[in-house]
């Protein structure tokens, strides 16, 4: 593909865009908004300000970071803290950048603008792109990718709003379920694909290491479960691969 | 939580550095992209640790919230969850149709006054 930007080309790019963002308004924008409208709940419910709670989600868009950070602020946990467990929480998305890079990468676009675009990468996104563009001219990945985070991105932030001013407009026992909305949520994301042995293994782990540690420290309890559950079942995945299991 | 121009500067600092843990990742993937395999042990290691730390915040949150959803109860909240579980895999992993379910039940089952344990 030539970096050449003809009309014709254009034209096929900005076409793309807006497929993409139909195709994103839909059922992928109404689950991630209904997401986020727990978080916009829980950060209401946390004492944090709605316009922190949105630049929370515009900054780092990333949900299970981001409630995280809001669990971690509420027990009273360092920075030191809330930074590990939020990077840790989030390091999947250099994999999966990694994997995304090469197929929406277009040279007629300078390298440095990689650097915004990847801000978009987060995993309902990143999955329709990965299934989808394959089958696209290299010329209109780029903004089938763009196109298709920005409706998601905006629908996050509509959420996070909704949530936060919902839980202040109704009766306390909605609000709860609000707040319930996110533990519940991740679980079943969690549950969708359990093929994987060693993740599996680390959910079982985590599962029970989880409340068990948080009693031992509030602070690190949730740090140790990630490090020593995770590698035990890296380990234990490892040895049973080995006997052939 | 305490109110005040301290704790207000405190959350800002915790919410730029969760911005910042955050990025680090997307920002060293494009840089890395094409130079290391996604697929190598260490991710794989990651992956374990992501997965371990997020399975632990859900069952603490459902098991010992720290929030407004003490107030709940302890039965009510597991039964709420394993009710999600059950409709989530009766409809063919539907999570929308899970988390409806599982929310919905835990506001009838707190609306009812029911304690179960």
């Amino acid at each position: 593909m030539t970096a050449t930007q003809s009309p014709a080309t254009r034209d096929a790019r900005r076409s793309m865009f807006l497929t993409a963002a139909r195709e994103a308004v839909g059922m992928p924008a109404i689950v991630l908004g209904a997401s986020y409208l727990g978080f916009g709940s829980l950060v209401r419910e946390s004492g944090i300000g709605i316009w922190l709670g949105l630049f929370s989600t515009l900054s780092a868009w990333a949900l299970p970071g981001q409630v995280a950070l809001v669990e971690l602020y509420g027990v009273g946990a360092s920075l030191v803290v809330i930074s590990l467990a939020v990077a840790l929480t989030n390091a999947r998305l250099m994999p999966m950048t990694i994997t995304l890079m090469p197929l929406i990468h277009d040279p007629a676009v300078p390298r440095w603008r990689y650097y915004l675009y990847s801000h978009f990468v987060a995993v309902t996104a990143w999955a329709f792109s990965m299934r989808r563009c394959p089958e696209m001219p290299r010329d209109v990945r780029l903004p089938y990718f763009i196109g298709f985070a920005s409706v998601l991105w905006a629908a996050s932030l509509i959420g996070t709003a909704a949530g936060f001013l919902l839980a202040d407009a109704v009766p306390q026992e909605i609000t709860l379920g609000l707040v319930f909305l996110n533990p519940i949520y991740f679980m079943l994301i969690l549950a969708t694909d359990l093929r994987h042995r060693a993740r599996v293994l680390a959910l079982g782990l985590g599962v029970v290491l989880g409340p068990a540690l948080h009693t031992v420290s509030h602070d690190w309890g949730l740090m140790m479960t990630g490090l020593i559950a995770g590698t035990v079942a890296f380990g234990a995945d490892k040895l049973l691969a080995a006997r052939n299991v | 939580m305490s109110e005040g121009a301290g704790s207000q500067a405190w959350i800002i600092v915790v919410l730029l550095a969760g911005a910042v843990a955050t990025y680090v990742w997307r920002a060293l993937g494009v840089a890395l992209s094409g130079r290391i395999n996604p697929g190598g042990p260490v991710f794989e290691w990651v992956g374990c640790v992501a997965y371990a730390l997020l399975a632990g915040l859900i069952a603490r949150m459902i098991v010992m919230p720290v929030g407004p959803l003490q107030t709940t109860d302890l039965g009510i909240r597991i039964l709420s969850a394993v009710l999600a579980l059950a409709v989530f895999f009766a409809f063919r992993k539907n999570i929308f149709l899970g988390v409806t379910a599982g929310t919905l039940a835990l506001i009838a089952l707190t609306l009812s006054g029911i304690r179960l344990f």
